[in-house]
């Protein structure tokens, strides 16, 4: 069917969020939505689902004008959304998740039905090519499948519009290979898709046409075909954009930090990381590598000190670390950008300025003798939304009404802003635009250049490439291979990742 | 846009919440109202009149019963009698000596939630604080007067503290769940108080009600009036600079930070290097030893003698009190006078009126209920909030 929106405006305080946006989808269409973190996207499919009520503009849907009040209505209309943060419940399994609050499926005396709704999971998924398996439980599930279930969600629901708020955020290469697969696959049936993302390749890849937004306006319109993601990101961010990091050759120094033989266990209790060694000096880059899952996670909270270890020995700056409580290691001169930063980076009912000195407003300038000292915090916290370009009304506006790029800006904001030996960075650039990106890739740049040993866990192969000194690539609990970042190839990379040779 | 969604808003709920509880109120009280109903078929009208103009004497003799009848504070502005003074000032000093308790047990409890610990105890450490203050002046009454003083006030507090500590140390160690153990640990208050009445230290020779020796001429909280049957002690005063006190605390100090963080999320407290049960456990200490404090000056300025129900249910009252308050300190004595002038009012209205004191404790419940359906209050007037996690209630 046929979706126009129509000079939609929305306010929120002390934000135009959108200003007279229009767009639309046709039948069988996939359209690209991009702009930088802030612009607006999620506010706009927020709109269109119902979530919120514009100030002015209406919603049009095969021709009639459809104004939704709640959720509801928007989904009876045929709205399926997928949220930038996904809203399952981690003890349900998939049937339940798909099937919860949809009514159509109820048994006797109104009970869940769940073999009729378990049948329908069934013949959705293998008509759709949706891979999972209906009885799993949602918390055992990685995050690319767990996708799928908010896809089925909305097909379950018979949606025929489908909104992807930056699905691919969180997937690996392969995952969105699939996902691209379903897309094609339901607008051929002839769902409409509009698709969030920032990543421009991605983009180019999947849509029928992109429409830019900037600052909540529309600035653009065009086909994949007329475009390149040098005009894109020219579109979004109003400026040209450097899509590759500029730096020197690495000085490597002495050894920052070094991890021997570690074995960690995750919280199921089977062995995560299986026997570990990797170094990172001072002055050098080190990615690691590797599709989500394999120990990188649990490695990075050992190194942290949120884990203990099960065997060997980690070294930060000549200390055993083994036994450090997250504090101490923080006090050694160590950033940590946890992977995911909704949960642990940020705290979503504070405010920007506090959680700009979440991890160190106990030091020197922001307190002192126990007492917090509220203008040198406002400074920084000043300084940190300037530098970072964070989209926010003030440093006082609580962070969960940012937008979610502007969230990790703060995070990463925060743990650059101190001079520190080591960064330990997970996914240090997920969920940002180009133009934050390029920007948090030269910091990195600077940092090293300034003498910091930097580790970063990446899936993003562009990211590792584009900033790496050295590659570890990692694979079910072990390094698979370690390589130079200069001469590493995408295909070198990639078959490590796969469990190659 | 600023002050609107800092202060205005916080306090429009509340406010909105006990106007629509008394309305309510008055819309029971009229149709409780037998004898008048009774006319109602013959004269509608005049049954409505009649109606709102005793629904009005009611109210307004709550009023006047809290904070005084203005003829006469006008009559002791002019009068040297210290008679005619109390007479005026009477109300209004025994709303405050009503709210000064509620007030500490309030913040016991406005602290406890921020750091996100349920303390249900409070109750308990109220009541524990008030046995510690009494067996210190009964242990040394022939130390000088203030000296006494400030050792019953210390010991009491630190009773509240260690009381409250209990729990909070159990939940960082072992896991157990806080509104367990404080529920408990009010039963067992409850007999630790009961069995110190029982023994001769503290109760007189001869007496089998569990009701301590007379502490009052040993020891008491200085009167801030000397005036005849005007009870009001500088435990208020205390209150109030506790309010401001964790104030600061909560807002402008690293620990105070450390608790906030914690009660909104454990889990991202830990990354940040906090210690989530050293939060834990300094929250309850503190809250306890607010609760103590409270426990310490009614017991040593109100009453003067410890008992068994030396606590009307202060510490219960204080978590709905702290949920009104939205665990502001600002809003608990906003919300403790509120409570303390239903209290004391509502002697005068039963005896002007007849209208039983139940019907105040049901507008207490109601303000309790709207304010814990915030929905509802917003729906009722179509305020519009952005809520923190970015859905507008519409
Ligand atoms: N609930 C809310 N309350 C107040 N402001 C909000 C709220 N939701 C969004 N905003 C503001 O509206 C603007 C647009 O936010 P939105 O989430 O739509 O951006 P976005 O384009 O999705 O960005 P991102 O790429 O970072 O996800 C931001 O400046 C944000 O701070
Ligand atoms: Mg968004």
């Amino acid at each position: 069917m046929r979706l126009e929106l129509k000079e939609i405006t929305k306010r929120f305080p002390g934000v135009l969020a959108n200003d007279r946006i229009s767009i639309s989808v046709d039948r069988g269409e996939v359209l690209g939505l991009l702009g930088e973190n802030g612009a607006g996207k999620t506010t706009l499919m927020n709109i269109l689902s119902g979530i919120y009520r514009p100030d002015a503009g209406e919603i049009l849907i095969g021709g009639t004008v459809r104004n939704f009040h709640d959720p509801h209505q928007a989904i009876d209309a045929g709205i399926g959304m997928v949220h930038q943060h996904f809203q399952l419940v981690p003890v349900f399994d998939v049937v339940e998740s798909v099937a919860l609050g949809a009514e159509t499926v109820t048994g006797w005396l109104g009970t869940f039905g769940r073999a009729a709704a378990r049948r329908r999971v069934v013949e959705l998924s293998e008509q759709h090519g949706l891979d999972v398996d209906p009885d799993a439980k949602i918390e055992d599930l990685p995050v690319g499948v767990r996708q799928r279930v908010e896809i089925l969600k909305a097909l379950y629901r018979k949606s025929d519009i489908l909104v992807l708020d930056e699905p691919s955020a969180v997937l690996t290469p392969a995952e969105t290979h699939d996902l691209f697969k379903i897309i094609r696959g339901l607008t051929a049936g002839g769902t409409s898709v509009i698709f969030i993302t920032h990543k421009l390749g991605e983009v180019l890849e999947v849509a029928d046409r992109i429409t830019v937004l900037r600052r909540g306006a529309v600035a653009g319109t065009v086909k994949p075909a007329d475009t390149s993601r040098e005009e894109l990101a020219n579109l979004m961010v109003g400026r040209d954009v450097d899509l590759l990091v500029s730096k020197g050759p690495a000085k490597p120094a002495g050894v920052v930090l070094s991890v021997k033989d570690v074995q960690v266990m995750n919280d199921r209790l089977q062995m995560a990381v299986k026997g570990v060694s990797l170094e990172v000096r001072a002055g050098e880059i080190v990615a690691v590598a590797g599709v989500h899952g394999n120990g990188q996670t649990e490695l990075v909270e050992a190194i942290v000190g949120l884990r203990t270890i099960d065997s060997g020995e980690i070294v930060i700056g000549g200390e055993n670390v083994v036994h450090a409580s997250p504090r101490r290691v923080a006090d050694l001169g160590v950033a940590h950008i946890p992977e995911d930063r909704m949960r642990d980076g940020l705290i979503a009912g504070m405010t920007v300025e506090e959680n700009y000195i979440l991890d160190s407003y106990h030091r020197a300038p922001y307190s002192s003798r126990g007492w917090l000292h509220a203008q040198e915090v406002a400074a920084a916290a000043a300084q940190g939304v300037r530098d970072y370009h964070i989209q926010t009304p003030s440093i006082d506006t609580i962070a969960s009404s940012l937008s979610g790029g502007n969230q990790q800006k703060v995070v990463v904001a925060r743990e650059f802003s101190r001079r520190v030996k080591l960064v330990v960075a997970a996914q240090p650039t997920r969920g940002l635009d180009v133009g934050s990106i390029e920007y948090i890739h030269t910091r990195l740049v600077e940092q090293r250049d300034a003498g910091a040993a930097i580790l970063i866990v990446s899936t993003e192969l562009d990211e590792v490439l584009a900033v790496a000194d050295r590659i570890a690539v990692m694979f079910d609990g072990r390094i698979a291979g370690i390589l130079e970042g200069a001469s590493a190839t995408r295909e070198a990379v990639g078959i490590l990742m796969g469990g190659g040779e | 846009m600023t002050v609107w969604r800092r202060t205005i808003l916080p306090a429009l709920m509340p406010v909105l919440a006990v106007f629509t509880a008394f309305v309510v109120g008055s819309v029971f009280l009229f149709l409780t109202d037998i004898e008048n109903l009774k006319h109602f078929p013959g004269d509608p009208v005049g049954t409505i009149l009649a109606g709102l103009v005793n629904i009005g004497k009611a109210y307004s003799a709550l009023v006047l019963g809290a904070f005084g009848v203005p003829a006469k504070l006008a009559a002791a502005m002019g009068s040297s009698d210290p008679k005619v003074i109390a007479g005026a000032i009477r109300p209004i000093t025994e709303t405050l000596v009503a709210s000064s308790p509620l007030i500490f047990t309030g913040l016991a409890v406005a602290i406890s939630f921020r750091t996100g610990v349920f303390n249900i105890g409070v109750e308990g450490q109220f009541i524990m604080g008030a046995l510690g203050a009494t067996v210190a002046v009964l242990a040394l009454p022939d130390l000088p007067k203030p000296l006494l003083l400030i050792l019953a006030v210390v010991i009491g507090t630190l009773s509240g503290a260690l009381w409250g500590f209990i729990p909070g140390f159990l939940k960082a160690r072992t896991g157990a769940h806080e509104v367990i153990t404080t529920i408990m640990l009010n039963y067992v208050a409850a007999q630790v108080v009961l069995f110190g009445l029982r023994s001769d230290f503290l109760k007189p020779a001869g007496s089998s009600t569990p009701i301590s020796k007379v502490l009052s001429t040993i020891v008491r909280v200085p009167l801030i009036f000397q005036l005849p049957a005007i009870r009001l002690h500088y435990g208020i005063v205390v209150a109030l600079i506790m309010a401001v006190l964790v104030s600061w605390f909560m807002f402008k100090t690293t620990k105070g930070f450390e608790l906030r963080a914690a009660g909104f999320s454990l889990m991202a407290a830990r990354y940040a290097g906090m210690s989530a049960g050293g939060s834990i456990m300094l929250a309850m200490a503190l809250s306890g030893g607010l609760a103590g404090l409270g426990g310490t000056l009614e017991v040593l300025g109100t009453v003067g003698q410890m008992s068994n129900d030396l606590s009307s249910g202060f510490g219960f009252n204080a978590i709905a009190l702290a949920l009104l308050a939205g665990n502001r300190p600002g809003g608990v004595v906003a919300a403790a006078l509120l409570f303390g002038a239903l209290r004391t009012g509502g002697g005068l209205m039963q005896v002007k009126t007849g209208i039983p004191l139940d019907l105040l404790f049901f507008v207490q419940a109601l303000v309790i209920m709207f304010v814990a359906a915030p929905a509802l209050i917003r729906s009722i007037y179509r305020i519009k909030v952005y809520s923190a996690d970015g859905v507008t209630p519409q």
